[in-house]
């Protein structure tokens, strides 16, 4: 008897009426699920498109092809200016007056000149003949060879004259200007000019900048976790420093770069504009972030593996060392890398301890001036020339592959070391 | 925990011709164990007879395992975990200034309830204690010792093909074999068992006991259980534990034919556990 009412019970309309319901839940919320994924992909989608649309074009850049005369005089008195001009006026036969000649001159980089003296002084041979080179254009004739400047609009407000315009539909048809991967964006420091301007200098000021933090945060970081997650007592002194850790990681980046000023330039009296002090800073700002994310790490090793070392007679340290820093590794080399990318793309610290200065050179050590990518971009944002907006662009998409492919180390990291049981 | 080195005559003495040729390995007197606030143990006083089995049975809670960890001082590792009284190793103090827990625990080695074999190789399981005990000096002399913890293990045969593939890939009752090979390596005096076989299959269990009983020639084992016919069948000496508290210890014969105490007889009947 009561078996057949229990059975009934979940046979009965009320009954299925309750699991459809259930369902058409499950249904909703996967919907929902679904959509939060996809509008997330949508602006990442939107995000990346819209960035490397900007971006791409500065990846090549125009140069005008010139058969310069290398003249021994001119080359003695280093008067290269005149020997690429001379060729470009051989170039633009119809170019004669002043008035157009001087017009014919901004078509050139005005490191043009220097480009030339680098390649006399690389092969003194040359001089005396004539010799085919491709110079830089000016970023004014690459961005309308790019198209971002219109012939159609009145010539008043182009920033193009129509006398240079002849002289490029000129060049055009002669073949003398082409589109050529743009290596300057990779191999030069900074510049005035757009054309002459690359990332370089900021890659290498970003590269040194994290050497310092890494080697400063990550022994501190994991020594300070292995301590306080193996050996402190649990006490209210070790309770207080955890809470203080974790508000750290929340501290925003630039309190980081005023207590740098503050204490590293103004009271260590620290060079200013170092990867040196932008290193330290960001070294404060990624400790705990490492401690934190070690201590989860460490805090996984399962006690049985720490049971079964010290019962076999390890000693605390050994049984650190042998047994569970190792389990603990791909975790906190995650946690690592995500610090150490989240310090690549940081900027704030940095613009307070004067890393966000125009260095033209290359650093070549820890004290010297240097500035850093996510600065680099931030002065190229504040920029008005039309070509360093693409460079903008350009420079972000160099970021983003630098934090993807640190990011991806981690995972590619993880999935190496990890270890079951 | 006490400061106590000096060990009181009548403390070896309590046990004397009585034991036959079993001489005392371990003694534990009055032995309080507090978490905290929280008593655990209420003064055990027990003697561990030498290349005999101890089985510690009572129900959940009663303190046993507690009672395992302080002899070699695992407890060590928890917070706020107290020790009192006196536990005395061949007449040496453990808690006592003259003992090292490192030291003490390659002399009294442990069994866990789960296996826990390192994610190595079974070979470097094995290999690690003698290793950081600078036990083997050649190659050699390691795979000697290799070799015979895992045959006295009785995992030889299964494993000799395989030693460099990991610990972990093993079977169950293999693991804790494994693990037990990896406490014979080092050579200990004592073999501490927290209920080996809990996450074990039938079969598994049989391996383990005959292993045990053949331990026993050469090595004091305790063992804490929850299977009484395991108890019966691997045990010399039965303690039965409840609340804390050590109710009755004597010969496993008498304890499950003849208990004195009537919780004993209670736990063993099945009346409550």
């Amino acid at each position: 008897m009561s078996i057949a009412v229990t059975k009934s019970r979940y046979q009965s309309e009320e009954f299925s009426a309750r699991l459809r319901r259930r369902y058409a839940a499950e249904r909703r919320f996967r919907i929902a699920g679904m959509l939060a994924v996809g509008i997330a992909s949508l602006m990442l989608v939107v995000l990346l498109g819209s960035i490397a649309s900007k971006g791409y074009s500065a990846f090549w850049q125009a140069q005008i092809r010139l058969e310069v005369t290398l003249d021994k005089q001119q080359v003695e008195e280093r008067n290269y200016t005149a020997i690429l001009r001379q060729a470009l006026y051989a170039q633009v036969p119809a170019a004669t007056d002043r008035a157009t000649r001087r017009s014919l001159n901004d078509l050139l980089s005005s490191g043009a000149p220097y480009e030339l003296e680098a390649m006399v002084n690389a092969n003194p041979s040359i001089v005396g003949t004539t010799q085919t080179v491709w110079v830089r254009a000016d970023d004014e004739i690459d961005q309308f060879m790019k198209g971002f400047i219109r012939r159609d609009v009145p010539e008043s407000e182009r920033r193009l004259n129509d006398v240079k315009i002849a002289a490029i539909d000129a060049l055009v048809a002669k073949g003398s200007i082409q589109s050529s991967f743009n290596t300057t964006l990779f191999s030069a420091g900074d510049s005035r000019e757009p054309e002459q301007a690359g990332i370089w200098g900021a890659i290498v000021g970003s590269a040194l900048t994290l050497v310092v933090t890494m080697l400063l945060s990550v022994p501190i970081g994991v020594a300070a976790a292995v301590y306080l997650e193996e050996f402190a007592p649990k006490n209210r002194w070790t309770d207080l420093i955890e809470v203080n850790i974790n508000n750290l990681a929340a501290v925003p980046s630039i309190i980081f770069g005023l207590l740098g000023l503050a204490v590293f330039l103004g009271f260590f009296g620290m060079p200013r504009s170092a990867p040196l002090v932008g290193g330290l800073v960001m070294a404060l700002m990624t400790l705990p972030v490492i401690i934190i994310a070690s201590r989860v790490a460490l805090k996984a090793v399962p006690p049985s593996i720490r049971e079964a070392a010290l019962g076999v007679g390890a000693s605390p340290l050994q049984t650190v060392t042998h047994h569970v820093l190792p389990l603990a590794l791909p975790g906190i080399l995650t946690g690592t890398i995500i610090g150490m990318a989240r310090a690549l793309g940081e900027t704030a610290p940095l613009l307070m301890i004067g890393m966000v200065a125009f260095i033209v050179d290359i650093p070549g050590g820890l004290t010297d001036s240097a500035t850093a990518l996510p600065v680099q971009i931030y002065m190229w944002a504040d920029s008005p020339e039309r070509a360093f907006t693409e460079r903008t662009s350009a420079a972000i998409l160099i970021l983003l592959a630098f934090l993807i492919l640190m990011n991806g180390l981690a995972v590619f990291l993880r999935k190496k070391f990890e270890r079951r049981w | 925990m006490s400061v106590q080195t000096h060990i009181p005559a009548t403390a070896m003495a309590s046990r004397p011709a009585a034991a036959g040729t079993h001489g005392t390995k371990m003694v534990a007197r009055d032995v309080k164990v507090f978490y905290g606030a929280k008593q655990a143990l209420k003064g055990i006083n027990l003697d561990i007879q030498e290349n005999r089995v101890m089985a510690l049975i009572g129900p959940s809670g009663c303190g046993k395992s507690t009672f395992l960890r302080c002899l070699n001082r695992m407890n060590d590792t928890i917070e706020n975990c107290r020790v009192e009284g006196l536990i005395a190793l061949d007449g040496e103090d453990v808690y006592g200034k003259n003992i090292d827990a490192v030291q003490l625990r390659a002399r009294v080695g442990m069994v866990f309830q789960k296996p826990n074999p390192f994610p190595k190789s079974i070979y470097d399981n094995i290999a690690y204690g003698p290793r950081i005990h600078g036990i083997a000096s050649h190659r050699d002399e390691m795979d000697e010792i290799v070799q015979t913890s895992l045959k006295r293990a009785g995992l030889w045969n299964e494993v000799k093909d395989r030693l460099r593939e990991p610990g972990t890939g093993l079977s169950g009752g293999q693991q804790q074999r494994l693990c037990i090979a990896r406490a014979i390596a080092v050579s200990p005096e004592v073999i501490l068992m927290d209920e080996p076989c809990s996450a074990l299959d039938p079969i598994a269990t049989a391996h383990i006991e005959e292993l045990i009983d053949e331990l026993r020639e050469n090595y004091t084992i305790v063992i804490v259980t929850h299977n009484m016919q395991q108890a019966a069948r691997v045990s010399q000496k039965t303690a039965f534990f409840h609340l804390g508290d050590m109710v009755e210890c004597d010969d496993t014969e008498e304890i499950f034919t003849n208990p004195r105490d009537e919780r004993t007889q209670g736990y063993i009947t099945g009346r409550y556990g």
